[in-house]
């Protein structure tokens, strides 16, 4: 079986958003989004000892090669890095169609994605590719099984869980509870060197220049300000009457 | 304008949140909505009540299944009609949103807490410590709204005018099926729709604990929601989780107990109107976005707050 896994390389720290380009500020220190190690986890374990391939897939400045290489030292056989100025400030619809194209050379049987991206937020991007390379998805994974050509799949939802069974080739995004991701060996960091890592730009995806980046998104940054206050805000501390205190707050706010 | 809202439904109700983004769009314009499922025809009034003028019903039992594929395919033969499409935040509707803006290049917006008349959206973004205004290049403009962003206020509306949807599956669409489902209903009232929410975190010290929560919920007449930790632990279903991977709650009064604020909590509990919280870790981050916060021991002051609770309603 051969699988293929998205992964995204994000700013460290707090992160902060260039005032100039309103995007995120990707010039500094990064690392592999630690929700995709669970999905680079989940793939090793599903590939185990037998036979078959994990790929692992990213788009994004050359910085990222870093995250890509941390999945290889995790044991991933191959990285495939699509890194072009032409895909910069690409929203949901240009991010979709570029990783689709990278996905597509691929034609893995499963592709997986981590639950959430930790800068932008973001929790769609699956369900976009499943849809441009017209496959079942399934997303929130808690628990993951393949048998012959299907795939079975806990989902947690707001309600409780779902057991879905998809065909492959499908799209599956895990979520953080699946699997507790290993650490890179050694061995694991030192072997990643030699490991197959290719570089794509956007026109080798299949997808035209200018639908990637600004000119192929469809949704644009427009300014930034201040978040909205809460207000003020009280504390008590080493108050023996706290009981009557939070009473009289509760009260005051018509709470009780 | 004319605005399209999905409604998410569980066991024959309308989920609030759906609602909320419905009121919202009929207080801006045309406000249609459309529905999903099997057997669901029968709440296309509900959705008049919230400012539906018209609603789409897609009522087949191929769609009964909460599945996100279907639904985009339903949703793809009526989006083009409208300036823009909305969503309420949840782990369906985020992919039926996804998956629609790949089917029709249209740009789709996320984790939004508000929506102007000239269609600008507002995202905190970076934790919440900026206010980000996006807006979209096409239409239709599809919208993913954060859970609570709007309170789900019946706007006075009479029946709508309902139509059926057509409902012609892809075929990937169909790749996909439910074979079992294991719903964790939770025993007291649902904490998304619970006004008051007293929800509990690891510095209750032991799972025997949890009935101080319980019992000051039953005073102050709300739920008790728990901290991701504390349902791993095996202390509270996971029904009552609060947070990233759990359920996002905007009541009008959160106290939370022994819990320290980590972000994967704070961002399923933010827009509570207001937040009371008890912990003994002065540090805690908690502390740094609630309206009140003592610093002591929960099982001091929480059975003493309890008792005075019960003393005021009484």
């Amino acid at each position: 079986m051969k699988i293929a896994v998205c992964v995204k390389h994000v700013p460290e720290g707090p992160g902060r958003i260039d005032p100039g380009s309103k995007r995120l500020d990707r010039t500094g220190e990064g690392a592999l989004n630690h929700f995709d190690a669970n999905a680079v986890e989940e793939a090793l374990r599903l590939k185990g000892d037998g036979e078959g391939e994990v790929v692992v897939v990213s788009l994004g400045p050359e910085k990222a090669a870093d995250s890509l290489r941390k999945a290889l030292a995790m044991g991933a056989d191959r990285a495939v890095l699509v890194s072009d100025e032409a895909a910069a400030g690409s929203d949901l619809v240009a991010t979709s169609k570029v990783l689709a194209g990278a996905l597509a050379r691929e034609n893995a049987d499963l592709v997986l994605f981590g639950q959430q991206a930790s800068d932008a937020d973001g929790a769609v991007l699956w369900a976009a590719v499943a849809e441009r390379l017209r496959r079942p998805v399934v997303s929130q994974a808690a628990e993951l099984t393949v048998s012959g050509d299907t795939v079975r799949v806990k989902r947690q939802t707001e309600y409780g869980y779902d057991v879905i069974e998809a065909s492959l080739p499908a799209v599956v995004a895990v979520s953080d509870a699946i699997n507790e991701p290993r650490y890179p060996s050694l061995k694991g960091i030192m072997g990643a060197k030699k490991k197959p890592f290719e570089t794509l730009t956007v026109s080798d995806t299949g997808v035209a220049a200018d639908e990637a980046g600004e000119a192929g998104s469809k949704t644009e940054v427009r300014a930034l300000g201040a978040p909205p206050s809460r207000g003020e805000s009280k504390k008590i501390e080493g108050d023996a009457n706290a009981a009557q205190a939070i009473v009289d707050f509760l009260a005051e706010k018509r709470l009780v | 304008m004319s605005i399209l809202v999905f409604l998410e439904h569980h066991d024959g109700e309308i989920q609030k949140g759906s609602l909320g983004v419905l009121a919202k769009a009929a207080s801006l314009g045309d406000a249609h909505a459309v529905i999903v499922g099997g057997g669901v025809g029968a709440l296309a009034a509900e959705a008049g009540k919230y400012g539906a003028v018209k609603v789409h019903v897609a009522d087949d039992a191929s769609l009964d299944p909460p599945l996100p594929q279907p639904r985009v395919d339903v949703l793809a033969k009526l989006a083009g009609d409208y300036d823009a499409v909305f969503f309420a935040n949840s782990v369906l509707a985020a992919d039926v949103a996804a998956g629609l803006a790949a089917r029709l290049d249209a740009g789709l917006n996320w984790d939004l807490v508000d929506v102007t008349g000239d269609f600008t959206g507002k995202r905190p973004a970076l934790q919440d410590s900026v206010l980000v205004d996006v807006g979209w290049k096409s239409t239709p403009r599809l919208a993913l709204f954060r859970a609570g962003s709007f309170d789900a206020a019946p706007t006075g509306g009479g029946e709508p005018e309902t139509t059926q949807a057509a409902v012609e599956l892809e075929e990937h669409s169909r790749a996909a099926k439910i074979v079992d489902q294991q719903l964790e209903e939770a025993s007291g009232p649902s904490i998304e729709d619970a006004d008051v929410i007293v929800a509990g975190g690891r510095g209750l010290g032991a799972p025997e604990n949890f009935t101080l929560a319980e019992e000051l919920a039953r005073a102050l007449g709300g739920a008790v929601g728990a901290t991701r930790a504390v349902v791993d632990a095996g202390w509270y279903p996971y029904s009552a989780q609060i947070g990233q991977t759990g359920k996002t709650v905007s009541p009008k009064l959160y106290v939370a107990l022994g819990i320290s604020g980590a972000i994967q909590h704070k961002v399923g509990m933010q827009s509570s109107n207001v937040i009371v919280a008890i912990n003994k870790d002065p540090n805690a981050p908690i502390f740094e976005f609630s309206d009140l916060g003592v610093v002591g021991d929960v099982h001091e002051v929480v059975p003493k707050l309890t008792e005075l609770v019960k003393q005021r309603k009484s």
